[in-house]
């Protein structure tokens, strides 16, 4: 190999420049699509950059040369060789109502787990209060669910011409939305837990509801818990199980069968369905905390637990419709 | 377990491998810290602002700030890491940025993920987890990096070397032996080269014991090879022997051509 090392900077010199105006150029505006012509150069000068790379790698003693040429074509390397799909322009609603439900389908399977830890739960409540009522106090972490059903909903339903919220409903919907959210992507972290953490707290979640339930029901106060808890939980509830399908999914990566694929490919196939998912877990926990600043803190006789009831299962229904429905026409989810 | 690398190389289909230098946690740290005063800065900013809002309505200048709040540092590293590919604020001044582990353009995903599980890498408090998991990690990648595939890198500022100033041209007596220089350049290996071209831009680096030694030996290496006439080398010390026959063998001057044969 013959190198006339000084010869051979001054005549790269000028194309390495070039190529790195391109890459700023790039790397500066992200929506910007280079012509054709331009493709060609990039490719052109990238393999001029490697072919200099590779000349002076047996050159031990040029390392300043050597690591200006391997930061270049590292940058021109991602540019030119990712071949995954590009994202297209984001359409919200497109993205809500087809990809976010394909999303949820193509992972039934860790959604039916989430689904069958927060039964468990609520079993677990319920039985933990038919066993002992007392245990409603290590249960049930909210102090205003602590007192007496009968003597809530009587206060609750005598509480019409005082709107408490009136004034804050908005920094509660927003309290409620940012708290719900937090727990959401808490669930989903966990899954890196190999999902226990996941299932913990979607289990926990559970024993909540079913210890609540059952106080209530027993109360004979059934009509105020389903007029209450509806409107929000009906789509809170699976928004925090679907969050805990998104950690299932992580915890399932780290466990699956690797199928020759390394981790870090598993990692890489399911990242996109992952982030739709959480992603729009917050779009349906964000509904969540309106509803229920808005509607569910008021009671009969302001607003009849009939329609209160009516509109939780109109949600619910229209929430089974998106996840279970939607998107099916342009090929769906794969089972 | 393999041991842990301050780099990481990656092979291109044209068969030449580049390596990207590894952040570690420290640096990270510090870009973390300069991005929490940025966000903290927006956060009192956009409290100002609202409370302008509360002209109209407390509560929705509330509502809004409980939710910039919650949304401003997940949106900050989101937004930033995905616009400026790979960069925050923080990275920007340490001269850090996430790339994707094979060296690929970062998805969104990727940057959604790996910032969305900073809930667990800060775990339980200052990102105990994830500072964990970076230090035992082989590539320094805390748990959102692992999943997303994302490892953070640091680039230093780079500058080509500039051969003139470390080979100033002095009057180099070997070249008025033009025959005896080609007959230098032929023996010489290219390994040969390179170690007496970084053992003169690493001269200051050496114990003074050490660089006499070093160029004592070099330069009688070198005048094994290719003996020059007495009056030619006569008052030149090893390490000026040396620098002339690496100017030589590198400097492309005004008298022709200059070349290492491997």
């Amino acid at each position: 190999m013959i190198l006339d090392l000084e010869k051979f900077v001054a005549e790269e010199k000028a194309f390495w420049a070039e190529l790195e105006g391109m890459l700023d150029r790039i790397e500066d505006d992200p929506g910007l699509r280079l012509t054709l012509k331009e493709t060609r150069r990039l490719y052109y000068l990238y393999q001029r950059a490697t072919a200099g790379l590779s000349k002076i790698e047996g050159l031990p003693s040029e390392r300043e040369t050597r690591r200006y040429l391997e930061n270049l074509v590292a940058r021109a390397f991602g540019e030119i060789h990712e071949n995954r799909s590009k994202a297209h322009r984001f359409l919200p609603w497109a993205w809500f109502s087809r990809s976010f439900p394909r999303a949820f389908r193509r992972y039934k399977k860790q959604f039916a787990l989430a689904v069958l830890a927060t039964i468990l739960g609520v079993a677990f409540g319920v039985g933990a209060m038919m066993i002992d009522a007392d245990s409603k106090k290590i249960l049930v972490p909210f102090s205003h669910l602590l007192g007496e059903p009968s003597e809530r909903v009587a206060e609750e339903e005598q509480r019409v011409e005082k709107d408490e919220l009136k004034g804050a409903k908005a920094t509660f919907s927003s309290h409620l939305m940012t708290h719900n959210t937090k727990i959401a992507v808490f669930c989903m972290a966990m899954g890196l837990t190999f999902g226990i953490g996941t299932l913990i707290l979607l289990f926990f979640n559970g024993a909540i509801l079913g210890a609540v339930a059952l106080d209530y029901i027993r109360a004979g106060e059934t009509a105020f818990l389903f007029g209450w808890l509806m409107p929000h939980g009906v789509i809170e509830i699976p928004a925090i199980i679907i969050s805990g399908q998104v950690g299932l999914i992580l915890a399932g990566v780290l466990l699956g069968k690797s199928g020759g694929r390394t981790l870090s490919e598993r990692f890489r196939s399911i990242s996109s369905d992952a982030v739709t998912l959480i992603f729009g877990t917050a779009v349906l926990l964000g509904w969540a905390g309106i509803v229920e600043a808005f509607i569910s803190q008021y009671h009969q006789p302001v607003l009849p637990y009939s329609l209160k009831i009516s509109f939780g299962a109109a949600e619910l229904a229209a929430l089974f419709f998106l996840l279970f429905r939607s998107g099916l026409k342009t090929g769906g989810g794969k089972g | 377990m393999r041991g842990k690398v301050n780099s990481m190389s990656i092979r291109t289909p044209e068969g030449v491998t580049f390596s990207l230098l590894l952040a570690g946690p420290s640096t990270r740290f510090l870009a973390w810290l300069v991005d929490a005063a940025c966000v903290n800065v927006a956060l009192s900013v956009a409290a100002t602002f609202l409370n302008l809002t509360s002209i109209i309505s407390i509560q929705i200048g509330q509502a809004f700030y409980i939710l910039g709040v919650f949304v401003l540092p997940i949106a900050y590293s989101i937004m930033l890491e995905w616009l400026w590919r790979g960069q925050t604020l923080g990275k920007r001044v340490l001269r850090l940025r996430v790339v994707d582990v094979q060296g690929l353009k970062l998805q969104f995903s990727q940057v959604a993920i790996r910032n969305l599980l900073r809930a667990i890498d800060n775990l339980p408090v200052g990102y105990m987890v994830g500072g964990i998991s970076c230090l035992a990690s082989r590539h320094c990648q805390r748990l959102g990096d692992l999943a997303a595939n994302t490892i953070v890198v640091r680039y230093p500022r780079t500058k080509r070397p500039d051969l003139e100033k470390l080979l100033p041209e002095k009057y180099n007596s070997l070249l008025d032996h033009p025959n005896l220089v080609n007959a230098l350049r032929r023996k010489i290996t290219l390994l040969e080269a390179s170690i007496a071209l970084r053992a003169v831009m690493r001269r200051d680096e050496f114990e003074p014991e050490a660089r006499v030694r070093l160029f004592g030996e070099l330069a009688r290496y070198f005048a094994s090879l290719v003996r020059f006439p007495p009056e030619t080398v006569a008052g030149l010390t090893d390490e000026r022997y040396v620098t002339n026959v690496v100017q030589v063998l590198f400097s492309a001057g005004k008298r022709g051509k200059r070349d290492v044969r491997a």
